[in-house]
């Protein structure tokens, strides 16, 4: 194994870390705050890569043309306001009578992922769909002979920390973030001290929707679109929450890093199926060894 | 109730003698839709054409439409609908060896016709079967053949993780090793998976002449996207697909696809006077911006093989037919094909082509004459087929 091979591979671990980075941030926070075990989550994924197909469609509609640049950007911030405008009306339809159930939650929202996904095939058909990437992704910056990084894979990156930068600022940098904090941390004495829940409540679950649906956008770059999208990537986005440890970002990015660096190494050196097996017993190892995950959050809620 | 039932049935015990039905049977929703709709239209318009022409044995032809909805089960009762109550006389369906399995029993078990037309992995040579597409050594083993006399000699196989790539593969490495390649490496994908960024690495460090690629639907999207990606162009490392035909390149995009290679038994662009009409007359019945591929093509000419068996035959009597369509001929837009009477596969012409810019194939070889097919390959197999149905260890 050259040098070359595992530098890229620790590069398409990274790659692979941003995306799961994206759709944990929201996971964490929603089942730190509200003990919601969102299995819908990933849905909020596929909605965001098929607004950037609606996006293209339209352009290419009215202009004549698809204008993958152009379009994508226009794409990038409406997907994040469709994701979290649907979470929000999923949050005030159902989620907020299910607070604090969390076995309730877990069948409810996973009846929710079957309807999107079948509305999404009724809608877009039972084929997946392709969107054009923008030209300027598609080569990459040559590193050495053997070493090209793709800029599209470098912009996933540069857009997971600009999620997690803005995610970062927003909730320990405002007055709203620490009052979802405070929430996260004490929920009764919270509301005690008037601080609106459930309005704390639905825009945080709408905003964990809405950076999934960047997410979306940005797979939309790796390959095509189909209603099972969020499928493949719910799973490892669970086990990032539940390693890193629920309801921190350092416990998400944690996890997030551990899950995809590792995931592309043991893939690289087994097989596709054998690499998943390896990490998901040693994430089952780990947790005997430290039910709590890699951190976790201090609090002095009595549950 | 009853007395309204009896003149319903009544009429159609009459109308019977003067139209011929036959089944379809294709996953028209779930996850094959992709493929299979296409391939009824293939059908569709064979049916139409013989119609238009005044039907066969003065009948017209009455399709029956089953939608198997990607779900083996389903197929199989499907297949039981169309012979018991609908009453056909032959069906022509599916695509996935998963579901030809499914309903093989059924074919059997009421000694009907069911007419395949898709590529598949051989070691299976039903009586109840017409296959119409191609075996191994009509397709896999002569591309390999084809890859290994053009100084490509390192392979590395990357299929789907199922029963076509894996028995496919299991044959290219047993004719590598007779023929003088080299394996560099071997790897199977969920179906549906689409993070092949790994996979690009490995196959870069493996250093190989020629990736043989089996994935099958979706994934061969997030595959070609991401090796253009990552800067491997067809120059640097070239791919030889035999599950992509000219419909899946419009979904992966020909630019992801430039010169790289695929083998199969027909090309949209080949320049046969049958073929431009078949083009002409498909594109004319669906949308200028469809496109035929050879599974299409397959369905096509298979309605027309079974078409004149049943003008030979004299009748549309599902035993008679059969028999009759042992050796029957017909000049498809690929040139002429005919069933092979010892195993009830199709004898066909083998070409290897290259994608161009527009998403079509241009062809680097064709074989000098049709191919005999043969199900169960010797380099994988100690069986072979006396006649259709009987399958005899070798001595």
């Amino acid at each position: 194994m050259s040098l070359d091979i595992i530098l890229s591979q620790i590069f398409n671990g990274l790659s692979l870390s941003s995306i799961l980075l994206m759709i944990g941030m929201g996971l964490s926070i929603t089942f730190g705050i509200m003990g919601v075990i969102n299995f819908a989550h990933g849905e909020f994924l596929m909605i965001g890569a098929y607004t950037v197909f609606i996006v293209q469609v339209i352009f290419a509609k009215l202009l004549g043309q698809a204008f993958p640049g152009i379009s994508f950007l226009i794409a990038l911030p409406l997907s994040f306001f469709v994701a979290a405008g649907i979470g929000w009306l999923l949050e005030k339809v159902l989620i907020r009578f299910l607070y604090g159930k969390p076995y309730e939650t877990l069948l409810a929202t996973w009846g929710v992922s079957l309807i999107l996904q079948q509305a999404a095939r009724n809608i877009f058909g039972a084929n997946n769909v392709d969107v054009a990437s923008p030209k300027w992704f598609e080569h990459g910056i040559q590193i050495t002979q053997g070493l090209q990084l793709p800029y599209n894979r470098l912009f996933i990156i540069g857009l997971s920390s600009l999620c997690l930068t803005g995610m970062f600022i927003y909730l320990y940098r405002t007055v709203k973030g620490r009052k979802i904090r405070a929430v996260m941390q004490n929920r009764r004495m919270s509301a005690c001290l008037g601080i609106p829940t459930p309005k704390i409540d639905a825009f945080t679950f709408a905003m964990g929707s809405g950076v999934a649906g960047v997410a979306g956008c940005a797979v939309s770059l790796l390959g095509s679109i189909g209603p099972s999208l969020g499928q493949n990537y719910i799973i490892d986005a669970f086990m990032v929450v539940i390693l890193g440890g629920i309801g921190g970002l350092a416990g998400t990015i944690a996890g997030a890093l551990v899950i995809g660096i590792s995931s592309s190494i043991f893939e690289f050196i087994s097989t596709t199926s054998m690499g998943k097996v390896i990490v998901f017993t040693l994430v089952i190892i780990f947790l005997q060894w430290k039910p709590q995950g890699l951190f976790s959050l201090k609090t002095r809620a009595l549950d | 109730m009853l007395f309204i039932g009896g003149i319903v049935g009544g009429s159609v015990a009459a109308k019977k003698k003067d139209v011929i039905k036959v089944g379809i049977l294709h996953s028209l929703s779930g996850t094959m839709s992709i493929s299979e709709v296409a391939v009824k239209d293939g059908e569709l318009l064979a049916i139409e054409e013989i119609n238009a022409a005044g039907g066969i044995l003065g009948k017209q032809i009455v399709p029956v439409i089953e939608d198997g909805a990607s779900d083996w089960p389903t197929f199989a009762e499907k297949a039981k609908k169309l012979i018991m109550r609908d009453k056909v006389d032959v069906v022509f369906g599916c695509w996935t060896s998963a579901s030809r399995k499914a309903v093989l029993p059924v074919f059997e078990k009421y000694n009907h016709l069911l007419v395949y037309p898709v590529q598949y992995e051989g070691l299976e040579a039903s009586k109840n079967i017409i296959y119409t597409g191609a075996t191994a050594n009509q397709q896999i083993m002569p591309g390999v053949s084809w890859l290994l006399k053009n100084k490509y000699k390192k392979f590395y196989l990357l299929g789907s993780d199922y029963v076509f790539p894996r028995t496919a593969n299991l044959i290219v490495k047993a004719q590598l090793k007779a023929e003088g390649g080299i394996l560099v490496g071997e790897e199977y994908t969920p179906l549906g998976h689409t993070e092949y960024s790994t996979i690009i690495n490995k196959i870069k460090a493996a250093k190989p002449d020629i990736v043989f690629n089996s994935l099958n639907g979706d994934s061969n999207v997030g595959f070609f996207k991401q090796l253009r990606a990552a800067g491997i162009t067809a120059k640097d490392i070239p791919t030889m697909s035999v599950s992509i035909a000219e419909d899946e390149i419009r979904g992966i995009g020909a630019e992801n696809m430039l010169n790289h290679f695929a083998v199969w038994n027909y090309f949209m662009s080949m320049k046969t006077p049958e073929n431009e009409k078949f083009v002409k007359a498909y594109k004319k019945r669906f949308g200028q911006d469809r496109v035929t591929d050879d599974p299409i093509e397959a369905n096509y000419f298979g309605v027309y093989l079974w078409a004149k068996a049943v003008e030979a035959a004299g009748t549309s009597d599902v035993n008679k037919v059969r028999v009759a369509m042992r050796g029957m001929k017909f000049k498809a837009p690929q040139g002429w094909v005919s069933i092979d009477p010892k195993n009830n596969h199709t004898r066909k012409i083998v070409q290897v082509g290259k994608v161009n810019a527009d998403g079509q194939f241009d062809i680097l070889w064709t074989s000098k004459s049709q191919v005999d097919p043969d199900p169960f390959p010797s380099l994988v197999s100690n069986k072979e087929v006396l006649e259709p149905g009987v399958i005899v260890e070798k001595k």
